[in-house]
């Protein structure tokens, strides 16, 4: 369910304070005419959620009082470096800073500075309860978001929908490369939903700008945000907090659809994670040729990133897994690392997958490049290990 | 004055050793500033490298020249080598330089600790840049890819060269803490007589404040990665959420340290301009005493803000509201320091030789990134800005107008006393002008890429960040390269030039300008006495 992408339009500011700041761009940068400034994204994209345009507009406020400030400082500045000057035979005043002007100026400049830091600060302060508190209603829907070294888990705690969300290679995203995923975020329009933040392993930030949503991914913490969507479209964000190797391969993409869209979207995930759940709890033996089809679809997106396809890996930080003690060794070894991870290193703990997925991304290491061991690990054997 | 019974007594008492003798065991305080000032020169140029190849890999979209985790490992080293090896060595120097001259005294209170605080350093390089190199040998370990700021859980998971870099800031603390007693305790007890707090030159007032800054935060830092190191091999859980430690903690005492240091590498570049701008507009500065009370406001506030590089960690209402506004309340010194710069050229006579161009470019080019700061203080606006490029070109229009382009103000300034020569002034604008242009080129584009959405720290980007990056690398690599041309200006101002007078500048004031150029090797053996 892929819909076509929102075109993106104009932000509808309060038009003084865009026709300002439009001008100050215009001076700064004359090459770019207007239409070009829409399409290389100079300012924020138009946001999506109610609080999203609280804080575009206060963006927008202290963007134009900087402005004005700055051309006032740059009006004296330039003033004084035309008109005073030696080449002009303008005399020093060496008495300037003894006038009244010179004796109080300590305290009107502080006032005058202090008058725009509240200006500043109080609206700012007024934004700032409704971004900070979420909403006490009892119905708001629960997303929680977890970070892992590089991709996304989002949790649907309402409706016991989980979505893994990595980053697409460039043959299958082409021009959205960093800002595509497998699996999108789906979210209702017009719904208030509470992110729960968390980490897995280091930490991350969930970011999308049209959501104005940014939170650290703090292992052992739970961090929460808000967001009510107010209108539909895809919405793209990338991880803000760097997370080791590959932090710039954690896109995350937004759907935002309407409420009638969402239940049948989750109704869907929530037949096909019965199904897979049905099929991993049969007591059927599982074939070397299933195990290994299955296990190399899962491989290639859950273990790829690090170990890499050819299953060398990068070493140092990633081992190869081609030829490895642990992929030739004894089998309860390997099944003990995957699903417990090994501390201090990006390995992390793959405990949340099922049976029947763990012994086929087992099987299919053991037996993949030049590893031959012959072994077939069935799920059976996952449930006895952990 | 020069009688042969005064030789022969100097001679005695001091004999100047010669070679390598003279620098290693140096306890005078031109000889020790100088160090610090080539030590720096080598510096930036490390720093400055690392960042021409990251802009060179941001060029274009893909990866083409560095893999990932060297991308980071640069990220992290252009930054603690330009803040800890080129920015606080160069204002070291020009403290060593200036400061006995100034105050007019014989020499710092503790030649012999001076000669430790700069000699831990190059220890301290040689681990930063093994910490870098490490990695690319059999059995190094990982890359260090956490970005300077070294945040625990990902800076556990590195290999040894963590551990490399934990002992490289240990030494640079240590140089930094020692070198700032020593400045402290010269400026409170070497005055020349008649020479009270309130007649300090304000270069002077400015590193007291920053040796007082420096004091008070480099510890907290060194506790701070001693804890990491601890949780790294000691098997204690500082940090760790899984032993019952907190992540966040480490980003607490990182900033407690990190935001003052900001102010620590501010600092005595607003002192070289408070003795650029009046030269040059041919007038005293102006508020004089709101100078130094807006100094000593913008150290103690700036020691209780910390948190706002952190607003996205959850911390509560209570708490970011005051951060926020703790914050905002900055400007209010920093303004009336600004203030008081422009009124010092307000009504003045001025000429632009090269310090001056860079004084006056600072005034503009900080004033700009200070109101990019106070955008970046408001919470719920920091919440799309943190941590996109629009900080990084927040900071570096702080840092490099602020920090180093006061420095090289100063150089220019002071080259003509420490040589005897006068510096090439043709080549001196011009190198203004293409490090100026190629500056705003560089970092001015990345305040849009914040906006769009670009992170920081990502070595590879999207096609829709493409056109600005492309200009910012442009500008980065003309940036870069133009130091090239301090280099040539400063050889050449050493090996030759024009014969500089006792007060090359015709409207500077203070002592230092009443000794000959280049000073003696022992200046003010007989203190001065200020009316």
């Amino acid at each position: 369910m892929i819909q076509p992408e929102a075109k993106p339009t104009k932000p509808h500011g309060s038009p003084n304070l865009k026709h300002s700041l439009n001008g100050a761009l215009l001076i700064t940068l004359p090459l770019l005419t207007g239409e070009a400034m829409a399409e290389y994204g100079l300012n924020f994209p138009e946001p999506a959620a109610g609080v999203a345009r609280e804080i575009y507009d206060i963006h927008m406020l202290t963007m134009t009082i900087a402005t004005v400030l700055l051309i006032i400082v740059f009006a004296f500045v330039f003033y004084s470096l035309y008109f005073h000057r030696k080449s002009r035979g303008y005399p020093a005043d060496q008495d300037f800073h003894n006038s009244w002007f010179g004796n109080w100026s300590w305290v009107i400049v502080p006032v005058l500075v202090l008058g725009v830091d509240l200006t500043i600060a109080g609206k700012a302060d007024a934004v700032l309860k409704s971004v900070w508190d979420v909403p006490k209603e009892k119905n708001i829907m629960d997303v929680k978001v977890t970070g892992h070294q590089w991709w996304w888990e989002f949790d649907y705690l309402d409706h016991g929908i989980k979505v893994e969300s990595r980053f697409m290679p460039r043959e299958q995203s082409g021009d959205l490369y960093l800002r595509e995923v497998d699996n999108r975020l789906v979210l209702p329009t017009g719904t208030k939903i509470r992110f729960l933040h968390t980490s897995a392993d280091v930490l991350h930030a969930f970011w999308v700008p049209e959501l104005a949503v940014k939170k650290d991914a703090i292992p052992g913490y739970v961090t929460e945000t808000w967001a009510e969507l107010t209108r539909e479209g895809v919405f793209r964000g990338q991880c803000a907090e760097i997370c080791g190797t590959w932090h710039s391969r954690m896109p995350i993409v937004v759907e935002s659809v309407s409420p009638e869209r969402f239940a049948a979207w989750t109704g869907e995930q929530q037949a096909i994670k019965v199904a897979a759940a049905a099929e991993a709890s049969t007591d059927k033996t599982w074939s070397m040729d299933e195990l290994l089809s299955k296990g190399k679809a899962l491989y290639e997106t859950k273990c790829a990133a690090c170990h890499q396809v050819n299953g060398m890996g990068l070493p140092p930080a990633f081992p190869a897994l081609n030829g490895s003690a642990i992929t030739n060794g004894p089998i309860a070894d390997h099944l003990h690392i995957v699903l417990n991870g090994k501390p201090d290193t990006a390995m992390q703990p793959w405990g949340s997958l099922n049976d029947l997925e763990i012994a086929a991304i087992v099987t299919y290491e053991r037996n993949t490049w030049d590893n031959k061991t012959g072994d077939v690990v069935q799920p059976v054997a996952v449930k006895q290990a952990r | 004055m020069t009688t042969t019974t005064l030789t022969h007594d100097e001679a005695h008492h001091h004999e100047a050793p010669q070679g390598w003798r003279r620098w290693l065991f140096s306890t005078n305080h031109k000889d020790i500033g100088t160090l610090y000032l080539l030590f720096a020169l080598i510096m930036l140029f490390l720093g400055g490298a690392s960042a021409m190849l990251i802009r060179m890999e941001l060029f274009q979209p893909g990866i083409q020249l560095i893999d990932p985790d060297l991308y980071n490992n640069l990220v992290t080293n252009h930054a603690l080598i330009m803040i800890f090896g080129g920015v606080m060595p160069a204002a070291a120097g020009l403290a060593n330089w200036m400061i006995p001259m100034m105050i007019g005294a014989p020499d710092m209170a503790l030649p012999r600790m001076n000669n430790l605080s700069f000699w831990v350093l190059p220890a301290a390089a040689t681990m930063l840049i093994l910490s870098f190199v490490i990695p690319f040998f059999p059995g190094g370990g990982t890359q260090i890819n956490t970005g300077w700021t070294i945040y625990p859980p990902l800076s556990l998971q590195v290999g040894m060269s963590m551990d490399f870099l934990i002992f490289a800031i240990h030494l640079l603390g240590i140089s930094s803490v020692l070198a700032s007693i020593n400045i402290i305790v010269t400026l409170l007890n070497m005055r020349a007589p008649g020479m009270t707090l309130l007649k300090m030159p304000m270069f002077c007032w400015t590193w007291l404040v920053t040796a007082f800054l420096l004091i008070l935060v480099i510890p907290v830092l060194a506790g701070g990665v001693t804890m990491l190191l601890f949780d790294r091999h000691f098997g204690t859980s500082f940090f760790d959420a899984a032993g019952g430690g907190d992540p966040v903690l480490f980003q607490h005492l990182f900033w407690f340290f990190g935001h003052p240091e900001v102010y620590i590498l501010l600092l005595p570049s607003i002192g070289v301009l408070s003795h650029v701008i009046p030269t040059f507009a041919r007038k005293p500065l102006f508020g004089y005493k709101s100078m130094v009370g807006a100094m000593l406001a913008v150290a103690t506030i700036g020691m209780v803000v910390w948190a706002h590089h952190q607003y996205t960690v959850g911390m509560s209402l209570g708490a970011v509201t005051y951060f926020m506004i703790g914050t905002i309340l900055i400007s209010i010194p920093v303004g009336l320091m600004v203030f008081n710069f422009i009124a010092t050229m307000w009504r003045g006579a001025m000429t632009f030789e090269t310090p001056m161009l860079f004084a006056v470019s600072i005034v503009l080019m900080f004033t700009f990134g200070g109101l990019s700061g106070v955008m970046l203080a408001v919470v719920p606006a920091d919440m799309q800005y943190h941590d996109s490029m629009f900080v990084v070109a927040h900071f570096h229009y702080v840092l490099m107008p602020g920090a180093v382009f006061g420095l090289f103000a100063g150089v220019f300034y002071w080259l003509p006393k420490w040589t005897g020569h006068m510096y090439d002034e043709k080549l001196g604008k011009i190198f203004f002008w293409t490090n100026v242009i190629s500056f705003n080129i560089t970092f001015f584009p990345q305040h849009f890429l914040g906006l769009a959405g670009m992170p920081r720290r990502i070595v590879d980007y999207n096609v829709m960040f493409t056109e600005f990056n492309v200009i910012s690398s442009i500008g980065a690599m003309v940036f870069g390269l133009s130091h090239l041309l301090l280099l040539y200006i400063v050889i050449k101002t050493i090996r030759g030039g024009k014969k500089a007078e006792n007060r090359p500048w015709e409207g500077a004031k203070g002592l230092e300008w009443e000794l000959e150029s280049p000073p003696a090797f022992h200046t003010w053996t007989t203190a001065p006495q200020i009316k």
